[in-house]
């Protein structure tokens, strides 16, 4: 007995960070609609700031408190440096934008913490005063977790009455649901959307800087927190901030106890709840339906555009030069050029689920990761040759993709986008922690290509028929009735169910379709290194893929194919170096800023017409 | 050239206005003095709530000028026009459903304005009796009719000097549709400038002194309420029946 109550006092005491990250995040989107990775960052800035301010300050408790405090508002100001400098500018953009963005900042704050506090973990000080435990049903509690069982509905209390009973709050509550309107009403929206993200980030830094007594300051706190928070927001119900109260207690519970049962899944159970909550009330517990709505909005995209005579002959002569390049090139290019090639594949399989299927996905690693553990599991404990393992790899990905895609396709906007990334994060733990099958962290070793495609020449013309073939494939559906039909079901689903088209069952099918070129490509990828770790499955590989995507930009077909060769390009150039990430992240936010259309929407504008051919209207007339 | 006439207090010359590649507006002009009320009259998507979203800097206009009490407040961000004095009531109401009548009347408070009538809850509920028994229910429990008036109240909380009201009798029922005519009545009387958009000619007719119709983005008439009805032909040409 005492035993459980005191595993459900750890899982309070967690719950309470939890939340208060959560909130904070809930608060940011309710408002600016803004899904924001980088809040993750908010939380691990708050941890490590605790830590220079505690060394700085005079010890005792207030030196500590007073730590914590100054840490938070710390944050919070960063919060706002931040939204002046750069959210602001990204609030009218597409989810993709905003979330890639987003992430750009990751790895900025990544790099800058690195840089300040090191490479090392830094354990903090135990908060003076509350270093031992007592005993409850005769087990030792923590009196610092019971400290922080009081923080969190503390906090609820204070952000209640700060949204309930003051004019900012009710201001607030006001733009929750239609910030044009408020504006109309004389309220300056720049200054209050300000203001939100202070508060919001401030709570983020709270929420790390009171975890610092309990769990070492870290640079991996920002992505391991950021996953749950979305999980607790999307339960809760996003803006709601009793629903992250309620979903941070269940999710605290769930893996208090979880851990007892199922040691190797905890972090699947989140998801998997997070999923059920997602079909049975898909604006979570306490949200509202409109954020459903008013989440999915973008600009219109423009046109397919056909190919001219022109731009035929110049992808005719990259296709040579491919063909050509082992032969002129040395066995290193050959090797980044079968990346490339890779890479492509995945690139255009996201594209065509995003651009024509209309589906922002932001887990689109999950399909490439299935595919290569799919491959890699077979050959590791049935021993099948490449022919079958390059077969298994799609098929894996597919049947991922028939799974999730079933529930993904029944939500749209941000839910979607959300939903997406949690199926994600469930393939990633499964490779992660279930580590007598899949390795864990270890990864699967030694798979090898076949004797006869063993050298590097040899896998690489392999590669290169595999992708070419995968994406004239995609093509050829792009513009058949399929492809129309999906196109108009993401311009005017309303229309398209009206001609009797069954919309959801189309987008199922396209799901399937991406995930399985993606599992192609996963495929590719586990043959041409040999090996496969869980970091292909992670949130930062889907976010690759994105930025490929966005690289190129979203309105042509050719655009994956120029932003995998560019992503790769510069991936290769810049990972070598020490601090990489902040140059990858600035690299990210400059693109997004400053030319949002991607490279190729980019170099349309300053390339004369007969090269970047017409759209089908243009063409047609 | 138009004549230069004393300065009036809202002044639209020469606007046009885009969604996309689609010309909505082009080349709308009129004028509205203090005390005075202005009905925008014309058919569905003749441009009515348009010209009052690119009034107020909602959508943005690349020619002409708007003015109001003699300065320029073309393309301003909506809360600056709002705070010089403008207000602003939205077709569909537009009430926060989550909030209570009296959390909607906070949103819409503005400072004191010199020159123009200072508006608390006390004075509303005056006007608007019902809303006063029903301060603190949720924006969203109330009737059509309910939400058309807590809209009128949250805008004149910012004491506006002018106020542009989007078909504020469209849905409505019968007799409410009269409080609102008295409602605008009393506004003119507290020296407002009210620029009424409507489709509902007969309600029009009872409230305003002048008429504008627009058709197809451009203005097509403009007169005395009076001409209006001696000419039934404008009314048949330009106004659904
Ligand atoms: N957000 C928008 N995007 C594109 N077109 C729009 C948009 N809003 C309005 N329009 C178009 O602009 C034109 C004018 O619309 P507006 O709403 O100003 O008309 P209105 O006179 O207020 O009509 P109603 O009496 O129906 O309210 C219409 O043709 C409408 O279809
Ligand atoms: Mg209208």
């Amino acid at each position: 007995m005492g035993f459980y109550l005191a595993q459900f006092l750890t899982g309070l005491a967690s719950a309470s960070s939890l939340f208060l990250v959560a909130s904070g995040l809930s608060i940011i989107f309710g408002v600016t609609r803004i899904v924001n990775f980088a809040h993750g960052s908010f939380f691990m800035l708050g941890a490590y700031l605790a830590y220079t301010f505690v060394e700085l300050m005079p010890h005792g408790i207030l030196g500590f408190w007073g730590s914590v405090i100054a840490a938070s508002l710390a944050v919070g100001l960063i919060g706002v440096l931040l939204e002046i400098t750069l959210f602001r500018r990204i609030y009218k953009a597409p989810e993709l934008f905003q979330l890639v963005a987003t992430f750009g900042v990751v790895l900025v704050i990544q790099d800058l913490a690195l840089w300040i506090w090191g490479a090392e973990d830094l354990f903090g000080p135990r908060a003076p005063g509350l270093e031992g435990a007592v005993r409850i049903l005769g087990e030792p509690i923590p009196q610092y977790d019971l400290a922080l069982i009081v923080l969190g509905p503390a906090v609820l209390l204070g952000v209640w009455l700060l949204f309930n009973k003051t004019r900012w709050g009710t201001l607030v509550r006001a733009a929750t649901q239609d910030r044009e309107m408020v504006s109309a009403l004389g309220v300056n929206q720049s200054r209050l959307f300000t203001s939100v993200f202070f508060v919001g980030s401030t709570l983020a830094g709270l929420g790390g800087a009171v975890q610092l007594p309990r769990e070492a300051a870290s640079l991996l706190m920002d992505l391991n927190v950021i996953g749950e928070a979305f999980v607790v927001v999307v339960i809760g119900g996003m803006g709601s901030v009793p629903g992250a109260f309620l979903a941070s207690v269940l999710i605290g519970e769930l893996n208090a106890f979880g851990i007892l049962v199922f040691p190797e899944i905890t972090l699947v159970l989140a998801f998997l709840v997070m999923a059920v909550v997602l079909i049975v009330r898909p604006w979570g517990l306490l949200g509202r339906p409109d954020a459903v709505l008013r989440g999915a909005s973008g600009p219109p995209e423009e046109p397919l555009r056909l190919f001219t005579p022109l731009s035929r002959n110049l992808i005719l002569g990259l296709v040579g030069l491919l063909i050509v390049a082992p032969f002129i090139a040395d066995e290193f290019t050959v090797v980044l050029l079968t990346d490339i090639l890779i890479f492509t594949l995945f690139a255009v399989s996201l594209h065509f689920i995003m651009g024509p299927g209309g589906l922002v996905s932001f887990g689109h690693a999950a399909y490439f990761g299935l595919g290569a553990y799919g491959a890699a599991l077979m050959v590791k404990y049935l021993g099948i040759g490449m022919i079958s393992g390059l077969v298994v790899a799609p098929v894996v990905a597919g049947i991922g993709a028939l799974i999730f895609g079933w529930f993904c396709v029944r939500l749209s906007g941000v839910y979607l986008a959300m939903l997406t990334l949690a199926a994600a994060q469930i393939t990633w733990s499964i490779a992660f922690q279930w580590q007598d099958v899949t390795g864990g962290d270890d990864g699967i070793l030694g798979i090898w290509p076949a004797e006869w495609a063993s050298d590097k020449m040899t896998y690489y013309y392999l590669t290169l028929l595999l992708v070419f073939g995968g994406i004239y494939f995609i093509r050829r559906v792009v513009y058949a009735p399929f492809g129309f039909a999906l196109r108009a079901g993401r311009d005017s689903a309303l229309r398209v169910e009206a001609i009797g088209i069954n919309l959801k069952t189309q987008q199922w099918m396209a799901f399937v379709l991406a995930g399985v070129f993606a599992g192609i490509a996963g495929g590719l990828y586990v043959y041409s290194k040999g090996s496969i770790f869980p970091d292909e499955l992670a949130i930062s590989r889907s976010v690759d893929g994105l930025v490929m995507v966005l690289l190129g930009g979203i309105q042509s077909l050719l655009g994956p194919i120029i932003g995998a060769l560019s992503f790769t390009l510069l991936e290769d150039l810049v990972t070598r170096l020490d601090y990489w990430r902040i140059i990858f992240g600035g690299v990210i936010l400059f693109i997004v800023v400053i030319a949002p259309e991607g490279l190729a929407g980019f170099a349309r504008k300053l390339l004369p017409d007969r090269l970047t051919g017409k759209t089908e209207e243009e063409a047609r007339s | 050239m138009p004549v230069k006439r004393v300065q009036s207090m809202l002044d639209v010359s020469g606007i046009n206005a885009f969604y996309g590649q689609a010309q909505i507006l082009d080349d709308v002009s009129f004028s509205v003095q203090a005390g005075e009320v202005v009905a925008l009259l014309g058919r569905n998507g003749a441009g009515k709530s348009t010209t009052m979203k690119t009034m107020m800097g909602m959508v943005k206009s690349t020619a002409g000028d708007v003015t109001f009490m003699g300065s320029s407040i073309k393309n301003l961000p909506s809360h600056t026009i709002c705070q010089k004095g403008l207000g602003y009531v939205p077709e569909e109401r537009r009430i926060f459903t989550e909030l209570t009548v009296m959390e909607n009347l906070e949103v819409g408070k503005q400072d004191e304005r010199d020159g123009a009538p200072l508006w608390t809850p006390e004075k509303l509920f005056e006007l608007f009796p019902n809303l006063g028994e029903m301060k603190n229910r949720p924006g969203g429990q109330m009737s059509g009719g309910e939400q058309q008036m807590l809209s009128i109240a949250r805008t004149l909380m910012g004491n506006p000097s002018a106020i542009l009201l989007d078909e504020p009798s469209e849905g409505i029922a019968p007799v409410i549709v009269e409080q609102m005519a008295f409602t605008i009545s009393a506004l003119k009387k507290e020296g407002l400038a009210v620029l009424l958009s409507e489709q509902n000619l007969h309600f029009a007719k009872l409230v305003s002194d002048r008429a504008v119709i627009v058709e197809k983005g451009s203005v097509r008439y403009q007169g005395t309420i009076r001409e209006l009805e001696e000419h039934p032909e404008i009314r048949d040409a330009y106004l659904a029946v």
